[in-house]
């Protein structure tokens, strides 16, 4: 209901699960004193939604807690709010999430894309039309502060105003520990920009203000936490917890695939779950950091973000299916450029959390924000006619294989065939989950279908966006300008 | 919306409003519905249930069926459709109820007949005349007034939300005045017989067709300034025009005669006791009168669409009973006019934006504040924005009174629904919202009436020959 442009009715259940801990983060930090915000207590059982994002979520909650004890205190009185639900309590949390929607992430999303060069001004407002019509943001209601912010973020680094893209990005990391999916291209573009400026010179100045810049955002969020270490330690145990092992659910990654055919949850030590995930993530994303830091461009810098995020989603620990939209916003920013793979990885993303949103009774918006968003971007780009070689940024790296695989020129065909084979496959799994009863003994199949489809495709847009960094040389750029 | 007309090429674009509205229209469905909701489910109920003879007297539920005999076998033919998604809803003692199968198959009989609201407005796009429009294809008459009339929201709102039938209804009325356009008079007068004969609510625009069709049809040629060539009367086509109202009402009230329930069913569609009938045909005999007075110099099908509009908005001012929705009775057969002339396109303007805050009353639950607020200010705001983009050379569409009133719109939405529940009167004076609201609005629309009356009398003749 988030987005203006589409109105999914007000009859639809809230997602109870994520609507009662945003209630209940409101009652615990208007009635609790700071210190005990993270703190299990007989006032605060952390069992029962606790607080386990940084303090700015904490912050937010206590002045729309404000609000609400302006328009009605039973709303987030201690103990007796729990489980509280009514029309107008639905309302209110709903505008809070729009308002926020429309100071930070709106606005985010129509500069960047005023700011989008080469193209003209229809364009232009295609692009920010598809974007904001993406259904899994809109679908997702709630929390989507950490992604205008982080979008704020990359506009500001990329038109080169780093001390503001930075601050926006650092309040982000503070709003939900997951942007730190996006750090790693962050630091590395950053530094990248400074080794260009020369560590001599003003690329050491620039260095020391982002350093500042930096530390100054995380002491004045964290100022409250800082005074003990058991503060700071209880929070980050929040933040982190690494007691709760590789995957809880179904979620398209890695993990969790892998699992249908050995269940690493249980063969391997818990400490060495964390290490080999850990070093699968970074394997990953190190080549298309090391290069963004050895060429620093904007082009690269937002690929980069794509792939790192992908890398994080597929091979981290305790990833969530909602955090598939850290991908997604990175992909909607890059949806000029490849209009066809964005689209279509944008399509997959949303059928990722098919499991999610039937739990919420969301099918029929579903279908109805998918198809609208389908169309919208079918035509302001017309994708299909934008399938070669050349458009999907596959040139160099076919002219490579060429060299040794003279017969490799089939590449935009595969592509397009994979396309249909994937929304067939797509489309079958939504019906099936949706007409048929799962098998009494394999209750979990239509959602661990989904989750292993996807995550599929994901490893395959892996190796895709992986490519593109790798082979985006200048030398392809120059030749560009000269055709 | 806009950039998705922006990105279609060729003629492509029809198809893509309304793609777009009805996939708006299917996320509509989980919204507030009113009672009009069960009002549609018990005629569905009867009309399957009961043997014809037995429909206008079924009084179990207090909503008895109070539309004429066409509606009714509309009403009979969803009913076979609707007993393949949950026999129950056709049961005449199930009062209010409402599963959500029934509640999906009624809102996708309300998105599904819209596809005549659709069709007609296709129609009324071609009597556009575009050629002094810009090459830019959003701002093209005919792009402007299918947005206007395909995503109008008086209409989603009453439609999708609130819950009526009015798509498709106005779909045949916007049908026959794009066949009285296109000079195919027969078949205008045919479809708006028929359309009587589904909501009698149309006779209050009933004289204006009927004073042009005599005017233009029946007289076949005019004096060269003008005016009636009295010796040009054909009776054969007053006899044809005769006829087809004539059968279709035999068509519709036959079955009725036959079974001697004529006075039970006028009864049902008229319904008032001795004594109101002169508080109810006076107004109308009035506003009757005032459209009449013209009858010599109303030339051309625009003069016609004036006339039409100045009769339901004089019914709708000083009629009896009457219900706000029947504001999108002259609403939309204006928008027909705003894309012609920049005088009509300011009346337009006021008329649509007072008329549409009218119907905010309507959805009072606290989930559709939200989608009202957001649904009317992108209407709003399109339509006055193309408007003005179309009208550009002209001299402004608005004075600075107009404006002022429109945006006092704005203060008077927050304070009756955003700051009055937090105050005292709440208790007091609970219906200080909706006074204020109409009032202000009744002076909005007036105002529009007297503003088209005067434009209508002023008209110079010469420009009216012209036209023709």
């Amino acid at each position: 209901m988030l987005n203006p442009l589409s109105h999914p009715g007000a009859g639809k259940p809230p997602m109870f699960g994520d609507y009662e801990a945003q209630r209940h983060w409101q009652e615990i930090t208007f009635n609790l004193p700071i210190k005990q915000w993270y703190f299990n207590s007989s006032d605060n059982n952390l069992q029962y939604w606790g607080l386990d994002y940084p303090p700015l979520t904490a912050y937010h909650s206590l002045l729309c807690a404000y609000v609400a004890k302006f328009i009605n205190p039973d709303w987030i009185a201690l103990h007796t709010s729990r489980g509280y639900e009514s029309q107008a309590h639905k309302l209110f949390m709903r505008t809070t999430v729009l308002i926020a929607d429309l100071l930070i992430y709106i606005p985010a999303v129509v500069l960047y894309c005023c700011c989008l060069k080469e193209i003209s001004t229809k364009k232009k407002v295609a692009n920010a039309l598809c974007i904001l019509l993406y259904p899994g943001l809109i679908l997702i209601d709630y929390g989507h502060f950490h992604l205008g912010f982080a979008l704020w973020g990359v506009l500001g680094v990329s038109c080169d105003w780093d001390l503001l893209g930075s601050l926006a990005f650092c309040l982000a990391i503070n709003y939900k520990q997951m942007e730190l999916y996006h750090s790693l291209p962050f630091f590395c573009f950053l530094l990248g920009k400074c080794f260009k400026k020369g560590l001599k010179g003003k690329g050491f100045v620039l260095l020391i203000k982002l350093a500042c810049t930096v530390v100054a955002s995380f002491i004045l969020c964290w100022l409250p936490f800082c005074t003990e270490r058991e503060q700071t330690l209880q929070v980050l145990r929040r933040l982190f917890p690494v007691d709760r092992g590789l995957f809880e659910d179904k979620v398209a990654n890695i993990w969790c695939s892998f699992s249908i055919f050995l269940k690493i949850k249980e063969i391997l030590p818990h400490h060495f779950q964390i290490i080999i995930s850990f070093c699968f993530t970074f394997l990953s994303l190190l080549p298309a950091c090391v290069k963004l830091t050895l060429q620093p461009s904007s082009k690269g810098f937002r690929f980069t973000l794509v792939s790192c995020a992908l890398s994080f989603f597929l091979f981290s620990f305790q990833v969530h299916e909602k955090s598939i939209l850290l991908v997604s916003l990175p992909v909607c920013l890059v949806l000029s450029e490849i209009p066809f793979m964005s689209t279509w990885f944008l399509l997959v993303s949303t059928f990722s959390m098919l499991p999610l949103l039937l739990k919420d009774e969301l099918l029929m918006p579903l279908v109805v924000t998918t198809i609208a968003f389908f169309i919208a971007c079918a035509t302001s780009f017309s994708i299909f006619e934008k399938t070669s070689e050349e458009e999907l940024q596959l040139k160099s790296f076919s002219l490579s294989v060429r060299k040794y695989l003279p017969c490799f020129t089939f590449l935009s065909r595969i592509i397009q065939y994979l396309f249909l084979i994937s929304v067939i496959t797509m489309v079958l799994l939504t019906l099936i989950t949706v007409t048929l009863d799962p098998p009494q003994k394999l209750p979990d199949l239509f959602s661990v279908l989904v989750c292993f489809v996807s995550c599929l495709h994901f490893l395959f847009f892996l190796v895709y966006f992986n490519i593109i960094i790798m082979w985006d040389s200048k030398s392809g750029r120059n030749q560009k300008k000269i055709n | 919306m806009a950039a998705l007309g922006i990105a279609m090429g060729g003629g492509n674009w029809f198809s893509a409003l309304a793609l777009g509205v009805t996939l708006l229209k299917c996320l509509l469905i989980p919204t507030y519905h009113s009672t009009d909701f069960e009002v549609h489910r018990n005629w569905l109920a009867i009309t399957h249930s009961l043997p014809v003879s037995q429909w206008y007297y079924e009084a179990t539920s207090e909503w008895t069926l109070d539309y004429p005999p066409f509606f009714a076998w509309f009403e009979y033919a969803l009913s076979h459709v609707a007993k393949y998604f949950d026999q129950e809803m056709l049961n005449v003692r199930n009062l209010n109820y409402s599963s959500s199968r029934t509640l999906l198959f009624q809102r996708f009989s309300v998105i599904f007949t819209d596809a005549l609201f659709v069709y007609a407005v296709h129609e009324c796009c071609k009597c556009i005349d575009g050629k002094k429009a810009g090459k830019e294809l959003t701002e093209k008459p005919k792009f402007i007034l299918s947005v206007l009339l395909l995503w109008n929201f008086g209409l989603l709102i009453v439609d999708h939300i609130h819950f009526q039938y009015n798509g498709f209804l106005f779909g045949l009325m916007l049908l026959s005045i794009a066949r009285l356009f296109q000079k195919r008079h027969m078949e205008g007068a045919f479809l708006f017989a028929v359309l009587l004969h589904f909501k009698h609510i149309y006779l209050y625009v009933a004289p204006a067709y009927g004073v042009y069709l005599l005017r233009s049809y029946c007289f076949t040629a005019n004096k060269p300034d003008g005016s009636i060539r009295w010796n040009s009367f054909s009776f054969v086509r007053v006899i044809s025009l005769g006829l087809i109202v004539f059968l279709v009402s035999a068509l519709s009230l036959g079955p009725f005669l036959a079974l001697n329930q004529l006075p039970q069913v006028l009864s049902r569609l008229f319904p008032f006791k001795r004594g109101l009938c002169h508080a109810y045909w006076a107004p109308n005999f009035w506003a009757l009168y005032n459209a009449l007075d013209k009858v010599l110099s109303i030339i051309g099908p625009r003069g016609f669409l004036r006339c039409l509009i100045l009769c339901a908005l004089s019914s709708f001012l000083f009629g009896w009973h009457v219900h706000e929705k029947a504001i999108l009775l002259a609403v939309l057969p204006m928008s027909l006019l705003s894309v012609g002339k920049a005088g009509d396109a300011s009346i337009f303007l006021i008329l649509t934006t007072t008329g549409h805050y009218s119907l905010f009353p309507l959805l009072f639950t606290a989930p559709e504040l939200p989608t009202k607020i957001l649904l009317m200010l992108l209407f709003t705001t399109y339509s006055i924005s193309s408007l003005k983009t179309l009208f550009r050379k002209e001299k402004p569409l608005f004075n600075w009174l107009e404006t002022f009133y429109l945006l006092g719109l704005g203060p008077l939405e927050v304070f009756c629904e955003f700051v009055f529940p937090f105050t005292s009167w709440k208790l007091k004076y609970p219906f200080i919202p909706l006074l204020l609201t109409s009032v202000y609005c009744a002076a909005g629309i007036t105002y529009a009436w007297f503003k088209l009356y005067v434009s209508v009398l002023s008209d110079p003749p010469s420009s009216k020959t012209k036209k023709q």
